[in-house]
């Protein structure tokens, strides 16, 4: 009990010396003026724009480095598109760029899988999960909860260099000559332990799995620091119920990260030793290349269940952040409090909790015994009731409202749309009957891809158009937004629609080429139209990039602190807030953050205090 | 060549669009931002409403033109049971998405900003709450109890009256194992496997069940109208064995023997009369399983007992071709006295029975 209390005064004292820190900087930013930026020529190149431990800094980081594996990810999937849309064809221009492993102008079997799992790993990981939630939590979490920095600066920056040579170690991995890993994202092995039966599991899967634990230490190095942020460092006045469902969306993210990440190392650590070390943990009866292996007693099963339980928390790391954005950027734009905030609040506690009872519905027919299946299916299908009341409070807060269509509103009725469709797709797979017949098909890539993939992407979008200003004190160009929109949504319905249908007819995942199959090939047109549409989509996105780079420097410049008319603390800091975030006091919280069109006013900001004659809700 | 000119146009494109982007940057400017506000609003306004209208005409022509492509008539009793359960959901989950999304791009349309609009200060209603958490509780319930009906139907033991059949996944091909005149599968182990002897599986040449065991590959066939029951193994790394047209899948893992079972409901005669010649039953690797994975197809050939009865009886046991191959007469197999062949005998009693 002594150490108990001992070790929590310990915490407090780091604490309070992170915020005396802060301070300090803060302090000699005042001495200088009025505080802006430039005026803080104490700090060097180095210091502020690499080594930087401002959280907005760090969160810009996030974001670029985000982006150019965005752009490396999607790339990826226009190649493999290219094969499944042209399997006939060839073109040399391929074989310039990555010689044998297109030969011909040919992508080669291997490449191909190298590609997709190099596509999953990326986006799932690289890009939504360190780039969405690495950068909104880092730049939202203080400016929202009104803190000059994070709990511990020094950690988050150490977060985001762990996530850099994470990804120096899987871009190391594409140049290896054995090619990098390819035995799909979810690595399951024993085809990611032997790399005799696959070559992609030679370096390139070790490669691979160094990086994913570094990658593992910078998401356990952000989540604690945000899950203390948060519980620790809110203004006076900012209580939990008074907090915007971002940092809601955000504080479960960090926990289901924090709880789930360390399983998923633990397998990767039990699979590198299987690798190397000759143990038996997922091996067991293989004979493989000619060859009897020596292991017995293990079970691939082991290894999925380890994945699984990181990676469906995983699937809502990624969407719990969007969904807390989408929750701030509808109340905003149409000028009207979220609906229901306390069952906001409610089922996103709902679906972290769920989050860790439904793994195994990944697993239906893995060999699991059939009754541990149907608890899952139970559990599964009950995630349903919180998804489903988040998306009727999303629709009623847009009704009656006022909604101004700005890039990042759209974005989020955007995401509303692809979430219902994925969403409700879930249910057919949650249910085990159904998915028996539809696991491993295209029904599933078009369910993730729409619930997780394209959603969460709407999400980030919404999150940049609405908080760009914020980032970089200038606007995003308007007209190529609304074009990246309306291009972007058109075209991944078109892309992943018409996939269900597929997958309805049994066509597997992960098949490069489906001239030998009877049953499979009839959509040669169909793949050749999402094909083309995905190229499409990919250079409107890149568009997008252009605009993002192009408006930090020549975009319209930001007259006004709050251009969005929002009542929360980030707008109260200057247009563009120094190293501390405000210039003066932080600022004292009075009221919850969705105030908009109440009695009679468009809005009130959650500094103002509450008023005798105000009404109540 | 072409590649180039398609890259030079997405270029010349973007060019243009920036250059209306721009120049619309500065006439908002220009109008005041109030101005520019507003009619961009109308635009996106009327395109929400549009994508809603031709987005669900877009939903329709989809269906209109892939149905005829997809499920096909369910050739298994599991499978009619998975198909009815598929129906369901689809019902159920279809009427609340068109329910939600018109609402939502509607609401979107009919509420976007006008001068002189307030917006109603709205915060929480707990009676609709309440409402909106127990209708999805009920309907999920409701699917949740014909689910786990079908599901432990389909999980649950095969009839003893089944067919018995090994199924061996190995990259990129599918090996089957019929049982014999015993009715029983012979013990394997996976040391024996020695495809240079004949003994592809890793028979135990030495348990009397396996003298008439017969192997097979790429194509396995069962009798129409009995149940079937596969056992399902892997040599190497994880396979799936997928039977589309029987709704059926099962992933194939070393270590950990599976099984599966249903009814086929039509002879592949049958079906190609209905589909075409061109029909097959065909076995597709669900899991990928290396740079074959694609291409690991298998075929079941679903015929009458007369039929079976005859393609069996035309078929040599596996042990007869694999001793007649080491010196032209069937030895008898070396006891079995080291550890190995006592541990397969305990792996292998668990695992065939």
């Amino acid at each position: 009990m002594k150490n108990r209390i001992d070790m929590n005064n310990d915490q407090k004292i780091q604490v309070h010396e992170g915020a005396a820190g802060t301070h300090e900087v803060l302090h000699t930013g005042n001495g200088h003026g009025n505080g802006h930026g430039h005026h803080e020529h104490k700090q060097s190149f180095v210091s502020k724009y690499i080594f930087s431990q401002d959280h907005k800094t760090i969160a810009k980081q996030f974001l670029i480095t985000g982006i150019i594996w965005a752009v490396i990810g999607a790339l990826f999937s226009v190649l493999f598109r290219l094969q499944l849309g042209y399997p006939e064809e060839s073109f040399p221009i391929l074989e310039t760029f990555f010689g044998n492993w297109a030969k011909g102008g040919r992508i080669e079997p291997e490449f191909y899988y190298a590609l997709i799992t190099m596509h999953g790993t990326i986006l799932v990981f690289f890009v939504l999960t360190a780039g969405l939630s690495g950068t909104f939590a880092n730049l939202l979490i203080p400016f929202q909860v009104g803190a000059r920095d994070m709990a511990s600066p020094f950690m988050n920056m150490l977060s985001y260099w762990f996530f850099f040579l994470a990804g120096v170690v899987m871009m190391t991995s594409l140049f290896v000559q054995t090619g990098p890993a390819s035995g799909g994202w979810t690595m399951y092995p024993p085809l990611s332990a032997l790399g005799q039966a696959n070559l992609g599991s030679k370096l390139g899967t070790d490669l691979w799995i160094t990086a994913m634990a570094l990658f593992v230490i910078s998401s356990l190095l952000g989540g604690l620091n945000y899950i203390a942020t948060i519980l620790n460092m809110r203004t006076k006045g900012m209580s939990m119920t008074r907090l915007p469902l971002t940092i809601w969306g955000l504080f479960f993210t960090a926990i289901l990260g924090v709880l789930s990440f360390p399983v998923l190392l633990s397998g990767f650590i039990l699979l590198l030793f299987d690798r190397h070390l000759g143990t038996s943990f997922y091996l067991s009866d293989i004979y493989t290349a000619g060859q009897a292996l020596p292991n017995e007693g293990g079970s691939p099963v082991l290894y999925q269940h380890l994945f699984w339980f990181l990676g469906h928390p995983e699937v809502y790391i990624i969407i719990l952040p969007a969904m807390g954005m989408v929750s701030e950027i509808l109340s905003v734009n149409s000028r009207k409090p979220i609906f229901g905030y306390m069952a906001m609040v409610g089922s996103l506690f709902a679906i972290t909790i769920l989050a860790f009872l439904v793994w195994a519905h990944h697993m239906f027919v893995s060999g699991m015994n059939p009754f541990i299946g149907s608890v899952f299916v139970l559990l599964t299908l009950l995630i349903a009731i919180p998804s489903a009341i988040k998306v009727f409070n999303w629709i009623t807060t847009i009704w009656r409202g006022n909604v101004r269509f700005t890039p990042a509103m759209l974005y989020a009725i955007g995401f509303v749309s692809m979430f219902i469709s994925g969403g409700l797709t879930g249910i057919w797979l949650g249910n085990s009957t159904i998915d028996i017949h539809l696991h491993d098909t295209y029904f599933v890539v078009a369910h993730f891809h729409i619930v997780m993939g394209v959603s969460a992407f709407f999400g980030m979008f919404a999150g940049v158009y609405h908080w760009y200003p914020k980032m970089f004190g200038r606007y995003l160009n308007n007209t190529l937004g609304y074009i990246h929109f309306w291009v972007t949504l058109v075209g991944s319905y078109l892309i992943f629609w018409p996939m269900h249908y597929m997958g309805m007819a049994g066509v597997p995942r992960r098949y490069l080429d489906f001239t030998i199959w009877k049953s499979f090939n009839q959509f040669n047109d169909l793949n050749k139209m999402i094909s083309v549409v995905t190229i499409v989509v990919f250079a409107v996105n890149l568009m997008f990039v252009f605009n993002f780079f192009y408006s930090m420097f020549k975009g319209r410049k930001l007259r006004t602190q709050n251009p969005w008319n929002a009542n929360t603390l980030e707008w109260t800091t200057p247009i563009n807030p120094g190293h501390g975030n405000w210039e003066g006091e932080i600022p004292e919280v009075h009221r919850w953050p969705y105030d908009y069109g109440k009695d009679g006013r468009d809005f009130i900001p959650q500094t103002e205090p509450v008023g005798s004659n105000e009404s109540k809700h | 060549m072409s590649s180039i000119w398609i890259i030079i146009a997405f270029l010349l494109g973007f060019l243009i669009v920036f250059q209306i982007a721009k120049a619309s940057e500065y006439v908002s400017i220009l109008k005041g931002e109030e101005r520019a506000r507003n009619e961009s609003n109308r635009i996106n306004g009327f395109l929400l409403l549009a994508f809603l209208i031709v987005g669900l005409f877009g939903v329709w022509y989809c269906n209109h033109t892939l149905q005829d492509k997809i499920l096909g008539e369910p050739a298994s009793d599991h499978g009619e049971r998975i198909d009815r359960m598929l129906y369901i959901t689809l019902a159920i989950t279809f009427i609340v998405f068109v329910i939600t999304q018109v609402a939502l791009f509607w609401f979107a349309f009919k509420y976007q900003e006008k001068e002189g609009r307030k917006a109603y200060f709205f915060p929480h209603n707990n009676k609709l709450e309440l409402i909106w958490t127990v209708i999805p509780a009920i309907t999920l319930t409701v699917l949740v109890g014909f689910g786990l009906y079908y599901w432990y139907e389909i999980t649950g033991e095969a009839p003893p009256n089944a067919q018995l059949v090994e199924v061996t996944g190995s990259q990129y091909k599918w090996e089957f194992r019929y049982p014999g005149a015993d009715g029983k599968l012979g013990k394997k182990y996976y040391r024996e496997i020695n495809p240079l002897k004949n003994n592809s599986l890793g028979q135990v040449w030495s348990d009397p069940d396996n003298r008439d065991d017969i192997v097979a590959s790429q194509e396995v066939h069962v009798v129409v109208n009995k149940p079937v029951k596969f056992v399902i193994y892997a040599k190497d790394v994880i396979h799936d064995v997928g039977l589309a047209h029987f709704r059926m899948k099962m992933d194939a893992v070393p270590g950990l023997p599976t099984t599966m079972w249903f009814t086929p409901k039509y002879t592949t005669r049958e079906m190609k009369q209905k589909n075409g010649d061109d029909f097959e039953y065909e076995i597709s690797c669900d899991q990928i399983c290396g740079k074959g994975h694609f291409s690991m197809r298998g075929v079941v050939i679903v015929e009458s007992q007369a039929e079976y009865d005859a393609f069996l009886s035309k078929q040599k046991a596996q042990y007869a071709i694999a001793m007649e191959a080491e010196n032209g007469n069937p030895a008898v197999p070396s006891p079995s006295g080291d550890s190995t062949q006592t541990k397969s005998t305990s792996i292998s009693a668990v695992t065939t029975k």
